[in-house]
């Protein structure tokens, strides 16, 4: 019988390979993934070594080029110079302000999305989410440039509610002040959480989705009050996805450069720092040995986050 | 009533803060569509006096703009193709396979949205001179292409996760090899993630700035263009209309890779 | 006649967990065998390596006589029933029950053809339109079946494929399973932890326990019979005394205390610690004196349950001939 039925057309690729390589299933994986590893170990991986490697390039003082000879001196002046460290401080207490306010703003939003709608108000909420996330980056810093102007929307909106002195004492407030909310931290830290909400809210949702109901119903029963099952039970369950993320919020404010430049006060922020000595002064050892420091952070972050439990839950 | 509700409904405060972080959410998008229909050339003012279309035939007329859509276009088309190819053969190599380098592997696949975008970027660029390419639309596409990747591997190893391992092998059980049960089953079952991994990447790409910045040297992509304007506030209208043009043309993909990937769409 | 399936000193190792260990027996042509034992015995991973959807680490699978250990599911005349029925759900029943057929380019009318009567065969014959959504469980149990039978394999392999079905479908499934294979007269093997469902259709029984075979029987003697402690307890539920002998429970007669053992009997004295009303039979469950507990099962008749309450003392016997030796483990 089996035969009578092999009879057909011989199938093409010929079977034997088929189970030539049924045979050998490592393999065929890792030919399946020759060419994507050709492409991230050439383009992707050769790039960030040729990164690495510039920062240990030479720079000549007076024509400005460099030279290939290899120095330590960049990452010397790196480390050394109080200006910088004081960017990277900077930047990181930008980046753990914006995770904070940025988890405590979602966390309401994804716990009403996950857990009290259903049906078409789900799905109306993860549009809603999922729309503004990924609306162009660019006109949406657009978009706060225009509210934030000194007589942009937000003062207006201030002034018809009455409320421009509250505006005015914030401006004035050093630190996070300014001349308006355009070249302010204050600007700057609203629209750095406006633009990474969402990579927050989506992560956390996820994470309350997978809890079970009977878990609530059954903290419920057992006599805790709503916010005690928040605090114990609620809570717990979603830092997986509160880790996951302010591994987003954390990493994109400590590269951004555009924001900085857009809507922000003099100081320097990493990435500005980075972009602008690649550019304008030609530093591009220093630009490299400028751009490691991000990822330092971030590994320290995820150890940290690791240590406290963040993902125990996983 | 308060005894009407159910127990577990949330508070008021809740459902507040909820429809609060929405709103926040759409209230700057909403505002960029409003401006484009201002009558007013300068669009600090709120409320604006009035509204027209004038702006969008003016910019209509614009060949700088329409140069730039083009090549947004091409590179997003271009290095959407691409990611397609390279992320679905990463999707199947690593989905059910027992490779052991598997934690590693896609670790390096998601490294590229992971880190900074600067870092691609600039690596990108000591790269190309190191090299000395010049930067040209394959230079853009190779940065692009990059990060586009990870969002096809995303897509289609999740679908792939998902499908019960048991559809394979009845596939082979009834006489199928490897061949056959990838066109005839896996295939059918991931198009749609493949379709909506596509999408993601073609609008992730049409609105990249960070890494184009680095490897577009004189190229302007519409991206580009747009962030120029920020610094130089020439045409303030015409660069309202480009933004809305930008929401629209990011935004239909997204919509469609939506529709084509919720879980609970009823496709069986 | 060779045997239409063989395995010979099977082994299969998942990391540190050993699933099927050292196993080997054959199955007859035309016979209806079925693989009997707790979950995690080894019985469903028997199954994955005829199918070829394992590979043995060690040992060979025998396929009418020809080593087939290396060959690939679909290089092997056999079958599988599986047990979420693995029905493809963006093709129609139609789609679903000629796969097999096309993808070994049948032309396209047998196809047609074959299906009609299959489907009729099944119980199914205007259904083919229709998508595996829109089916119950019982007709996606169905679909699956004629999707595996219209190969006319050697063998048809079914992998718990009731599991999923309420008490009174799985009933008459049950029938219907065993009328189809003797028309048919195509080797079922045939996977379950229902011992009732395993001792009803079977023509053999393999009991699995720990990756190994504890017996092979036909189901009257694996009742008759157990061999060892674990067959014992698992067929049947029979108790197990001292370790060495198992005892059914409508053997054990419930007597008073007081009462005389009769010659030729073996007698405990216990206390009743619960019994369970079972409609045809009443369960007792009865400490003995040196700890053993056990089960007795009697008709329920005025007689038995007068005043026996938990708690109560009686005295346990059975004929020295209900006693039947087993195996050390």
């Amino acid at each position: 019988m089996a035969a009578a039925i092999a009879a057909g057309a011989a199938p093409f690729p010929p079977r034997a390979l088929a189970t030539w390589f049924h045979r050998r299933p490592l393999l065929a994986a890792w030919l399946l993934l020759v060419p994507p590893l050709l492409w991230f170990g050439t383009v992707y991986l050769g790039s960030l070594f040729a990164l690495l490697a510039q920062s240990f390039y030479a720079i000549d003082e007076f024509t400005a080029t460099i030279v290939p000879r290899l120095t330590l001196a960049t990452w010397a002046q790196l480390l050394t110079q109080p200006a910088h460290l004081d960017i990277v401080l900077r930047t990181t207490a930008m980046a753990i302000a914006v995770t904070i306010a940025a988890a405590i703003i979602a966390f309401p939003i994804a716990n009403h999305m996950a857990c009290h709608a259903s049906g078409r108000m789900k799905a109306f909420f993860h549009v809603a989410v999922m729309l503004p996330m990924w609306t162009s980056y660019l006109v949406k810093v657009y978009a706060w440039r225009l509210i934030l102007a000194k007589e942009g929307i937000l003062a207006w909106c201030l002034a018809a509610l009455g409320l421009d002195g509250v505006l005015d004492a914030l401006l004035r407030t050093p630190g996070i002040g300014g001349p308006s909310l355009t070249s302010s931290y204050l600007g700057m830290f609203i629209v750095f959480v406006y633009m990474w909400l969402p990579f927050m809210i989506l992560p956390i949702a996820a994470a309350l989705e997978r809890v079970p109901r009977s878990l609530i119903a059954a903290s419920a029963d057992l006599g805790a009050r709503p916010a005690q099952t928040f605090w114990r039970v609620t809570l717990p369950l979603a830092m997986p996805g509160i880790a996951a993320g302010s591994i987003f919020t954390f990493s994109l404010t400590l590269g951004d450069y555009i924001i900085p430049s857009v809507v922000g006060a003099p100081g320097y922020f990493i990435g500005m720092m980075v972009y602008q000595q690649q550019g304008t002064a030609g530093n591009i050892p220093l630009a490299a040995a400028f751009s490691v420091v991000p990822i330092v952070l971030i590994g320290i972050y995820l150890a940290l986050a690791r240590r406290a439990g963040a993902f125990d839950a996983l | 009533m308060r005894s009407s509700r159910a127990w577990d409904a949330p508070s008021f405060g809740s459902r507040l803060a909820a429809w609060a972080g929405i709103a926040f959410l759409h209230a700057p998008v909403a505002i960029i569509v409003l401006y484009a229909f201002t009558t007013g050339d300068r669009s600090y003012d709120f409320p604006p006096p009035g509204l027209t279309l004038r702006w969008f035939a003016l910019a209509f007329e614009r060949s700088d703009i329409w140069q730039s859509m083009r090549l947004s276009i091409g590179v997003a088309t271009v290095a959407t193709f691409a990611a397609l190819v390279l992320g679905t053969l990463a999707a199947f190599a690593l989905a059910r396979s027992r490779i052991r380098a598997k934690n590693a592997l896609t670790l390096l696949f998601i490294l590229p949205i992971a880190l900074p975008g600067i870092i691609t970027g600039l690596a990108l660029l000591a790269a190309m001179k190191i090299a000395g390419i010049e930067p040209s639309f394959w230079t853009i596409v190779a940065g692009h292409a990059t990060f586009c990747i990870v969002i096809v591997y995303n897509n289609v190893i999740a679908r792939l996760r998902r499908l019960p391992p048991s559809w394979i092998e009845a596939s082979m059980d009834l006489g199928a090899d490897g061949w056959q049960t990838f066109r005839r089953i896996l295939l059918p079952q991931v198009a749609t993630a493949l379709l909506a991994g596509g999408m993601l990447a073609f609008a992730l790409s049409f609105d990249e700035i960070i890494v184009t910045i680095f490897t577009s040297g004189h190229e302007r992509t519409l991206p580009i263009w747009f962030f120029n304007e920020l610094f130089r506030p020439r045409e303030r209208p015409i660069t309202n209309v480009v933004a809305v043009l930008v929401i629209a043309v990011t935004l239909l993909p997204i919509l469609l890779a939506y529709h084509l990937t919720r879980p609970a769409s009823g496709r069986d | 006649m060779t045997a239409a399936i063989e395995l010979r000193s099977v082994r299969r190792a998942f990391g540190a967990t050993v699933a099927v260990d050292d196993v080997s027996f054959a199955i007859e042509q035309g016979e209806f065998f079925s693989m009997l034992g707790p979950s995690g015995s080894g019985k469903t991973t028997c199954l994955r390596v005829i199918a070829g959807f394992e590979q043995p680490d060690s040992g060979a699978v025998f396929l009418e006589g020809l080593d087939v250990s290396g060959t690939p599911p679909y290089g092997r005349d056999v079958n599988t029933v599986f047990q979420d029925y693995a029905l493809f759900p963006h093709m129609s029943v139609l789609d679903n029950v000629t796969y097999g057929l096309r993808v070994r380019r049948v032309p396209a009318a047998e196809c047609r053809r074959r299906a009609d009567e299959m489907l009729a065969l099944v119980k199914l014959a205007d259904m083919g339109a229709r998508r595996p959504a829109q089916l119950s469980g019982g007709q996606k149990q169905r679909v699956a079946l004629a999707r595996a039978l219209i190969n006319q394999p050697k063998v048809l392999l079914l992998d718990e494929p009731l599991g999923a079905l309420d008490l009174k479908l799985r009933e008459e499934m049950q029938l219907e399973l065993r009328l189809l294979q003797r028309r048919l007269g195509i080797t079922f093997v045939y996977v379950t932890h229902d011992q009732g469902e395993a001792l009803s259709m079977s023509d053999r029984v393999a009991v699995f326990n720990r990756g190994r075979i504890e017996q092979l029987d036909a189901p009257e003697a694996l009742y008759a019979r157990p061999r060892t402690a674990f067959a014992a307890r698992f067929v049947g539920g029979a108790n197990v005394i001292e370790g060495r002998y198992a005892v059914r429970g409508e053997n054990i007669e419930i007597a008073d205390p007081a009462a005389p053992a009769p010659a030729g009997t073996v007698r405990r004295e216990g206390t009743i610690v619960d019994t369970q009303y079972q409609g045809a039979v009443r369960r007792w469950q009865v400490r003995t004196d040196d700890g053993e507990l056990i089960t007795a099962t009697r008709p329920d008749r005025a007689d038995t349950s007068q005043a026996r309450e938990p708690g109560a003392r009686v005295a346990l016997r059975w004929a020295h001939t209900h006693m039947i030796e087993l195996a050390a483990d």
